[in-house]
């Protein structure tokens, strides 16, 4: 009997340390343009299961070190620990293999022009040399269409859809790998409020559906307070401050009240 | 001794397509082959370029015997107009106005693509999904410009030929298999071969140029079409100085 309880503690054990396992490590980052220091010894740590924000004004850094995280752009210092690979120290194609592991939504979307709907869905799947046969291939871009409630615009071309329909295929292409970590960069920027609240409700539905974790760059105060399991305070190229939306929202700091007001 | 900021600015442009063109020669031959691709774009490239070219040559053919025929009649040699034409058109202007629409045409439309492309995040998506955006994008491109603009600049000089031939029959009668004869009794191995691989290098110009405006453009919109403007004009010096270097070599190797 005890050590059925025992056992039953272990797996316990095991399934907190696994949730609050980090998929993803930035360790003393630093990146400057010339003269311009954008991040200063910068840390970050996002848990299994757990959606971040990182919250800061324009031009702070913060896609600065989303770009850095998917390995666009290099550090000058720093670490990056992307599910136990450094991704500082990769090859282009070891890079890739983490790559294929992140979805990445784009705030411009960053649907490809020339192709359909389909091809645009097809394309990271063909890229990441997935094998599958053409059923297969057909059922995922079916399926990451349902998941974005958008299966009528397969055979369409981007330009026909409007800018949130845009939105959600791009995440449809960002999910079709099944990625462990979603990097969401201003996912709310450019969209009208309700399709905006319409895209929160959405990231929040595919990661209890998937299980993701997720690090969402934005200044959207709404997309903060529905999505946000933790918030950090990007300021100055520093984590200023960090906690929860209720913690942060009651901070006495003036430069934190700033994001609240 | 001070440079001004003009020179500054044209040695790095010089420097940077060097650079880009070092990039490309490392990589082109590399796998994993974009071989889809290189085909999409030798359709889009050439195929579809076809009409344009065929117009501009068929125009310049016609307009070029009309307004040699005056001239020829004067020193009564309208016999040779065939030849002239002929050897005007295969040797340099065939080649040279084939690359000046090329580049108008082709050189604007890839500065532009890869420019809204990169403005757009479009290079940087494709970087994350797996693809080696430089291989995928720029070297596809540059070989089927390379590759298309030759086949071009030939249908080009076929249809001047007989632009030119329709030239010679408005005011004369000279039959259709007596023209071609006379075009082709005055060209020689050494007219033909100098001006096709001449054009290899135009294509490789106006695709590597349109490329490199495109791949760095930068500032939004404003700045995808300042990349397609440029792309045009400079693509367009270069095939002149590409011509005149090869009217040089030729001339030194004793093929004029």
């Amino acid at each position: 009997m005890s050590n059925t309880i025992l056992k039953k503690e272990n797996i316990d054990t095991i399934e907190t340390q696994k949730k609050t396992e980090p998929v993803l490590m930035v360790s003393h980052l630093y990146k400057s343009f010339g003269d311009n220091k954008v991040l200063i010894d910068f840390n970050l740590k996002l848990n299994k299961g757990e959606n971040v924000v990182v919250l800061g004004k324009s031009g702070s850094g913060k896609s600065v070190l989303i770009k850095c995280i998917i390995g666009l752009l290099l550090p000058d210092e720093g670490e990056i620990h992307v599910l136990g690979e450094n991704v500082v120290e990769q090859t282009s194609s070891s890079l890739d293999k983490i790559r294929a592991k992140i979805g990445f939504l784009f705030q411009s979307n960053a649907l490809y022009d020339s192709m359909t709907v389909r091809e645009n869905l097809e394309f990271p799947l063909r890229r990441h040399w997935i094998k599958n046969n053409p059923d297969e291939v057909n059922q995922l871009v079916q399926q990451a269409l349902e998941d974005v409630g958008l299966g009528y615009t397969i055979d369409m071309m981007p330009v026909e859809l409007s800018g949130g329909m845009r939105k959600r295929i791009a995440l449809a292409r960002t999910l079709i790998l099944k990625p462990e970590i979603i990097l969401y960069d201003e996912p709310t920027t450019g969209l009208d409020p309700i399709t905006g609240k319409e895209i929160i409700r959405l990231m929040i539905h595919i990661k209890e559906k998937y299980n993701t974790s997720s690090l969402i760059i934005s200044h959207d105060m709404n997309c903060v307070k529905l999505a946000a399991d933790r918030i950090i305070i990007l300021l100055e190229g520093k984590c200023y401050a960090e906690g929860d939306y209720e913690t942060l929202r009651k901070d006495k700091d003036a430069k934190v009240i700033q994001f609240f007001e | 001794m001070p440079v001004s900021t003009s020179t500054k600015n044209l040695l790095n442009e010089v420097g940077g397509i060097s650079s880009f063109a070092g990039r490309f020669f490392s990589q082109w031959y590399k796998p994993r082959y974009e071989i889809a691709e290189f085909f999409r774009q030798c359709y889009v490239i050439g195929y579809k370029s076809l009409p344009l070219v065929g117009l501009t040559g068929f125009i310049m053919g016609l307009v070029l015997t009309m307004q040699l025929r005056p001239t020829m009649v004067d020193y009564g040699v309208e016999s040779q107009i065939p030849a002239i034409v002929g050897i005007a058109i295969i040797r340099e202007i065939g080649p040279v106005l084939t690359a000046l629409i090329f580049a108008g045409k082709i050189g604007s439309s890839i500065g532009a693509e890869l420019g809204s492309m990169k403005v757009t995040e479009q290079i940087d998506a494709m970087e994350v999904s797996g693809t080696n955006p430089f291989k995928y994008l720029v070297v596809s491109r540059v070989l089927a410009a390379t590759c298309m603009l030759p086949v071009l600049t030939v249908m080009s000089d076929a249809i001047s030929l007989y632009g030119s031939y329709l030239g010679v029959n408005i005011r004369g009668t000279t039959s259709f298999s007596l023209f071609w004869i006379q075009v082709f009794e005055s060209l020689d191995f050494y007219d033909v071969i100098p001006a096709f691989i001449k054009t290899y290098f135009f294509g490789f110009a106006v695709g590597l140029i349109g490329c490199y405006k495109g791949y760095f453009s930068s500032k939004g919109t404003e700045g995808v079409g300042r990349s397609a403007n440029s792309a045009v004009v400079v693509s367009s010096i270069l095939i002149f100085i590409i011509d005149l270097l090869a009217v040089q070599i030729t001339d030194v190797l004793g093929y004029n």
